[in-house]
């Protein structure tokens, strides 16, 4: 069932502000989810001035500079810094994106930084996956196949390699699935944008011999079916993919199968 | 390391609002409002059913101001479920996903659902002449 509130634990209170050094000019705001487990106490929103003169472009370089010189307990995920791997997937600005890949110029006003919604929180900026991945698991991303292995690899022409583009590229960074109202009130039973593109990008693989049943797996009302083409995930994609889209061939193929 | 009390991070508190999602919410509250404007139209049936007394009756509550914007509000409801509705029709296709097409079909329900509305109210004033 839908829970619009937070509940009482989760609430979040108001935090410290850390100045910006004597003779900043160009000072931004940004304000920070945090959450310490070894406290007992709930969130807050902590504020830090940066003096925008002396860091990097993008949001991931800011949190860095703020862990760096001013907060080390200030704790998120973060890897590759280009946008490839999916790790600093957070809440920027009220959406869901890369802080590698944001450019601050692109926010007006202060920055708010939340983790991605509607998870639970281990510290601060980083968030229990364990869910969204082991429902990844569950739609089998890999290649099933009947037919004894052949000699060599198994190839493919080049438009059943295209068939794979805009599938392929996805990081599993969370930032659909966790965009997604629909995963947030159903997201114990409803695969989410992530797990169910992910599926499609199995099911439309010319080597894969298990469509029949990947797409019996996914015939169920919660699994696929609480999709109701609200499309935040598509909007929100750092990667430019189309989720919606996918989620909406699945329904196509199971419709067009029955027939 | 206890994993029972977490924190659920913010959702729609904090989330952007925008187009996409709130479509979707608008699509719902409509389609809430029209299953309850069918009460109303049973309860008309129903009057014009059990006598004129009662028949006068609910000619009043709907001839009222009150049951003149409740009228209208349905009608406009009616629109929009309706226009969305074909939008739907379309995604059931696997067309209309690119976000750009998603934005002008979204603003285009708007339009188009105000517009039949507008044209509803001044056709039913100038032809039924009211209630």
């Amino acid at each position: 069932m839908a829970e619009f509130t937070l509940p009482r634990n989760s609430r979040v209170q108001e935090g410290r502000t850390f100045k910006a050094q004597e003779g900043a000019k160009n000072i931004r705001r940004f304000r920070v989810y945090r959450y310490d487990p070894d406290s007992g106490q709930n969130p807050r929103m902590d504020t830090y001035e940066v003096d925008m003169d002396r860091c990097g472009p993008m949001v991931l370089d800011a949190l860095l500079k703020i862990k760096n010189e001013v907060d080390s307990t200030l704790t998120l995920r973060r890897s590759c810094r280009e946008g490839v791997c999916g790790s600093c997937a957070m809440n920027i600005d009220g959406t869901n994106t890369l802080a590698c890949t944001h450019d601050t110029k692109d926010i007006k006003g202060d920055v708010k930084i939340y983790p991605l919604p509607h998870m639970p929180v281990i510290k601060d900026l980083v968030p229990d996956l364990t869910h969204f991945f082991a429902q990844y698991a569950t739609i089998k991303p890999w290649l099933q196949t009947e037919t004894p292995p052949p000699d060599r690899e198994r190839l493919q022409s080049k438009e059943e390699r295209a068939k794979l583009d805009g599938l392929y590229e996805c990081i599993l960074c969370a930032c659909c699935t966790t965009s997604c109202p629909s995963w947030w009130w159903n997201g114990d039973r409803y695969l989410g944008p992530a797990s169910l593109l992910q599926a499609y990008r199995w099911i439309v693989d010319s080597r894969d011999e298990a469509a029949g049943e990947r797409l019996d797996e996914l015939q169920d009302p919660f699994k696929l079916y609480r999709c109701h083409t609200i499309m935040n995930c598509t909007r929100t994609c750092p990667k430019g993919l189309n989720p919606a889209q996918a989620i909406a061939e699945v329904k196509k193929l199971i419709l067009e199968r029955e027939h | 390391m206890a994993t029972d009390n977490r924190p659920l991070s913010p959702h729609l508190g904090i989330y952007r609002w925008q187009i996409t999602m709130s479509m979707s919410i608008v699509h719902r509250a409509t389609g809430i409002w029209l299953s309850l404007g069918t009460l109303a139209l049973v309860y008309w049936l129903i009057a014009a059913a059990v006598g004129p007394d009662a028949y006068a009756a609910a000619q009043a509550l709907f001839g009222g101001w009150i049951g003149q914007i409740l009228l209208w509000t349905w009608v406009f409801c009616l629109f929009f479920h309706l226009c969305n509705g074909i939008r739907h029709l379309f995604w059931d296709s696997g067309r209309g996903f690119a976000i750009k097409t998603f934005y002008i079909t979204g603003y285009t329900v708007w339009v188009i659902a105000l517009l039949l509305t507008v044209a509803a109210i001044v056709l039913a004033y100038t032809l039924g002449g009211g209630a």
